[in-house]
């Protein structure tokens, strides 16, 4: 008997048709994963299989049968006992799926107290055990910590320790990793991959990102609208895909192993300015040094150590022969005070020129939202400065933009959009509202929205429009400069494949210079001219993005590149197999160290809290 | 323990801060009083003669701040008054003497305050059992009957004065069921038993209005609660409705409800003058509207003060209340 048996699977929500139709077949022990943008139904499989449908309103037809429990038609108790006992979920946001309120350990013990009889204290006992089992060090203390004193990571593995507890047959990973950081996420599927050889348990993987499914399973169900689009195992489905629909979805992943697809236009430029910039500059991280308000830059010319002292306020020749238009010396922003003050960026030092695009990459607490924030002028640094072509700026300049990560919480959703979008012309004082609605329409149909889009509301658009008109807000105000903070992390990759297209239409047509801050490695490699690579609020790594990637120098960047999901399976199983043997030496030697790292990370977030 | 230790100091100073810029306003809003405050203490049928010597012996013609730098002298050092024939040492914490009887205001309030507690932390248990109560079993049935009808119910007890409320229960439970004698007031060390008895109606009437805003809120926050991912996780693990409801959905539903009370507990104490009158109650509320009328301004300031007291240790005590309840919460 199978282990999932899905047959004619419909679910609908008021008019929506989440799933239409749906079979899927999950033999015991085996691994399937969905794969499909958001608004594919892939969540709403999951939750049928655990029949959390159940009083939600959502009419569902077709049967479904986990385990040998018929999901439709059991009763609430023999449906209990499936739920966690026979068939675990591990849920996307690590954060808000854990009870704030209570011990994980107790929370753990709790759901295991649900399937078995065990006394508290055996329940207590095994809550540990399995918080061991899935890496977490100290179990036993850790385990009376509450959420918020874990990181990202440690949720996430406390969530999977919470569906080990029973032993079930089955474990549904519903976007297991979308929230973390890479080189937490390869340790994660690492984890569940050694999870699943050890127990034999079932598993089926919902998620947005074809790489993490090219890790971790054997089968891939692709979907969309509803429907399976193409069904078959990793290597065909990933390897030689047969429906179109799929060829466009993994045509429009990024790819970290791949140079920068430039379009035609574009390498020409490149080509010319590579001939004005040759001789001179390379690799433009100014190494800091302030002393007593005269700025001292150290640049390297081809090697060649050389020395040139700034004072400030006089505008810097050289800079602007180089085309530099926004230049960043020694910049440097705390957080808290007294003995919870922590440097959230630590003297980063870098010159953005006339359209290029500077891809800033790195992990969470990196600092590289700081950074953008004080490129900006939207937080003051605590040291060094942020120079305009030379000039000492205070405040927020309107010729440096942002582009902001979530297009959602950054439009006012009472305010139709083209009002959003003539703020910064109305902020620079223009008055004539004929005009402001003239430019704004200009604006919408630039970003590829339509002129008639002023009047409507964020809400009436989708994840992707909504970026747009970000985009056409941070234009408005003709800046030279725009930040870019992490603007397509939300989007669908095919959505975010178009606004990263915009972007660098844009760029050509306007002599933006582009600051691309964001923690996906192939997004950045595949807009980027020059990277850097940030950690723990400072630069690592610069440099041409070729370089960067291709022959990575930092320990660090290495480390980084390493865990990026490869689409090709069997790089993914060499790169899996490296990945251990490295975490085997390193756990040996680092142990006691990651240990207080994580005590530190914790009695941090607990500051920023207050 | 130092961090706690810093937070009750911040605390503490925060509340004497508080306390003294109320006085300061309350002397002022007397101060600016029109009517002869002299000729009111001393009756309608007094001479002038014998005003001007009330108003001397009570130090009124004195300019304001001095008034105000006396009254914080008696606080913090005691002060002696004349009352005409003898003279009257009132120990420090002294908040003066009433310009009506002559007694020391820390005594009036020793006297009422323990009336006032009386009524208003028997209550209070009643509110939170009640209101909270009402909501959890509003949240539980939700979308069902059980939740309608008590909507509804707690919408009328909002809509309800209290006054009718409390006339209500007199008349059907001591006048016409003859339940319950007529409620009086006895004090708790005299004989708690009857001290119980004749508090009954008195706490019912002032925690039926007040349950209806607790209940309304545990049920909106507890909505709030189950709504969260964290409560789909424990449904996804099978476990029960009940323990949903009761251990998580509550528990995340629980600061709104500490906030509230902390308000409501510290305006309760000098703000039950209702029910106080309505029961013969010898509390603060009466007191103090009494105080106002005949504006005897060193009770008024006292029991301002006293209110203003319990307000702020009741917040406090939310507040420490709030850090055990979620343990993100930091004291500062």
């Amino acid at each position: 008997m199978s282990l999932v048996q899905v047959s004619d699977l419909t679910v609908d929500f008021g008019d929506l048709r989440a799933v239409d139709g749906l079979s899927l077949r999950l033999e015991q022990g085996a691994a399937l994963a969905l794969v499909g943008e958001s608004g594919s139904g892939k969540s709403t499989v999951a939750s049928a299989l655990l029949g959390l449908h159940r009083g939600t309103g959502a009419r569902v037809s077709g049967s479904v049968e986990v385990a040998g429990t018929d999901v439709a038609r059991a009763p609430e108790d023999a449906l209990r006992r499936l739920r966690g006992g026979k068939a675990a979920m591990v849920f996307q946001d690590p954060l808000s799926s854990l009870d704030p309120y209570y011990a994980i350990g107790d929370q753990i013990a709790e759901v295991y107290r649900v399937h078995t009889r065990a006394s508290r204290r055996a329940a207590r006992a095994r809550a540990v055990d399995v918080l061991d089992r899935v890496g977490i060090a100290d179990a036993r203390r850790r385990s009376r910590s509450r959420p918020h004193e874990f990181s990202g990571g440690m949720r996430q593995r406390a969530l999977i320790a919470m569906a080990l507890a029973c032993e079930p047959e089955l474990l549904i990973a519903d976007e297991p990793t979308t929230a973390l950081d890479v080189t937490v996420q390869a340790q994660i599927l690492d984890l569940l991959h050694t999870l699943r050889e050890e127990t034999g348990m079932g598993l089926l993987l919902v998620t947005h990102d074809v790489g993490v499914a090219a890790e971790s399973v054997d089968d891939v169900l692709v979907m969309r609208h509803g429907r399976v689009v193409e069904h078959g195992s990793v290597g065909a489905v990933l390897g030689a895909p047969s429906e179109a629909y799929t060829r466009e979805l993994l045509g429009a992943v990024p790819r970290v192993d791949a140079p920068r697809a430039l379009p035609e236009a574009s390498q020409e430029a490149v080509l010319e300015s590579a001939v004005v910039e040759e001789g001179v500059v390379e690799g433009h991280v100014v190494e800091e040094a302030v002393v007593e308000g005269v700025v001292h830059g150290e640049a390297v010319v081809e090697g060649v150590v050389h020395e040139e002292a700034v004072v400030e306020g006089v505008v810097h020749e050289e800079a602007i022969e180089e085309g530099v238009v926004l230049e960043a010396v020694g910049l440097r922003r705390e957080f808290g005070r007294g003995k919870r003050a922590f440097a959230a960026v630590d003297g980063v030092s870098l010159t953005i020129r006339r359209g290029e695009t500077l891809g800033v990459v790195g992990e969470s607490g990196s600092g590289k939202t700081t950074l953008g924030r004080m490129l900006v002028g939207l937080l003051e640094p605590t040291a060094g400065e942020v120079r305009d072509i030379g000039h000492a700026r205070v405040g927020v300049n309107p010729a440096v933009q942002m582009v902001f990560q979530d297009p959602v919480s950054s439009l006012n959703p009472r305010r139709s959009v083209g009002e959003s979008i003539a703020d910064p012309l109305r902020a620079r004082g223009e008055r004539d509202e004929g005009r402001i609605r003239g430019r704004v329409r200009a604006l919408l149909e630039r970003v590829g929205l339509e002129a008639a889009h002023y009047d409507r509301y964020p809400h009436e658009f989708s994840g992707g429009q909504r970026q747009r008109v970000g985009i056409a807000r941070a234009l408005a105000a003709d800046p030279h400069v725009i930040v870019c903070d992490e603007p397509v992390s939300a989007l669908d990759v095919t959505t975010q494949a178009q606004v990263v297209a915009l972007l660098g239409e844009l760029q050509r047509e306007l002599g933006l210079a582009l600051v691309f801050v964001a923690h996906d490695l192939a997004v950045v490699r595949q807009v980027s001219d020059r990277v850097a690579v940030m950690r723990r609020g400072r630069l690592v790594e610069s440099g041409p993005a070729d370089e960067v990637y291709g022959n990575p120098q930092d320990p660090y960047t290495q480390q980084l590149l390493a865990a990026v999901p490869a689409l090709d399976p069997e790089i993914a199983a060499r790169r899996r197999a490296a990945r251990r043997r490295a975490a085997a030496q390193e756990s040996a030697r680092h142990e006691s160290a990651r240990r207080d790292a994580d005590l530190r990370d914790a009695d941090r977030r607990e500051s920023a809290v207050t | 323990m130092s961090g706690f230790a810093g937070f009750a100091l911040r605390r503490a100073a925060g509340a004497v801060l508080t306390l003294l810029a109320l006085s300061v306003i309350i002397y002022v809003v007397f101060y600016a009083t029109p009517g002869n405050v002299a000729q009111i203490t001393c009756g309608p049928r007094c001479s002038p003669e014998q005003v001007h010597q009330v108003a001397q012996q009570l130090k009124l013609d004195d300019p304001l701040y001095l008034r105000y730098w006396h009254f914080l002298e008696g606080i913090v050092a005691g002060q002696d008054y004349s009352t005409g024939t003898s003279v009257e040492h009132c120990s420090a914490p002294c908040l003066g003497l009433s310009y009506q009887s002559d007694q020391q205001v820390m005594r009036i309030i020793l006297t009422k305050l323990p009336v006032s507690l009386s009524l208003v932390v028997g209550a209070m248990v009643l509110w939170l059992l009640l209101g909270v109560g009402t909501g959890v079993l509003s949240a539980w049935r939700r979308g069902r009957f059980t939740e309608r009808a008590l909507t509804g119910v707690t919408l009328a007890g909002i809509a309800t004065p209290v006054f009718v409320i409390g006339l209500v229960l007199m008349i059907v439970i001591c006048g016409q069921l003859e339940l319950l004698p007529f409620p009086e007031y006895v004090s708790l060390s005299d004989d708690p038993e009857q001290w119980a008895w004749g508090l009954l109606l008195p706490w019912f009437t002032l925690a039926l209005g007040e349950a209806a805003y607790f209940a309304r809120l545990t049920r909106a926050s507890m909505l709030e609660t189950l709504a969260e991912d964290h409560i789909r996780t424990f449904r996804a693990y099978g476990v029960s409705e009940r323990s949903i409801v009761g251990r998580h959905a509550l528990r995340g539903a629980l600061a709104p409800i500490i906030a509230l009370n902390a308000n409501d507990f510290g305006s309760a104490v000098g703000g039950a003058v209702l029910v106080e009158s309505l029961f013969g109650l010898p509390g603060i509320g009466q007191e103090l509207v009494h105080a106002v009328n005949v504006v005897d301004l060193p009770v008024v300031v006292g029991m301002v003060l006293v209110i203003g007291f319990f307000v702020v240790v009741a917040n406090a005590v939310a507040d420490v209340l709030y850090a055990v309840a979620d343990r993100r919460v930091v004291l500062t």
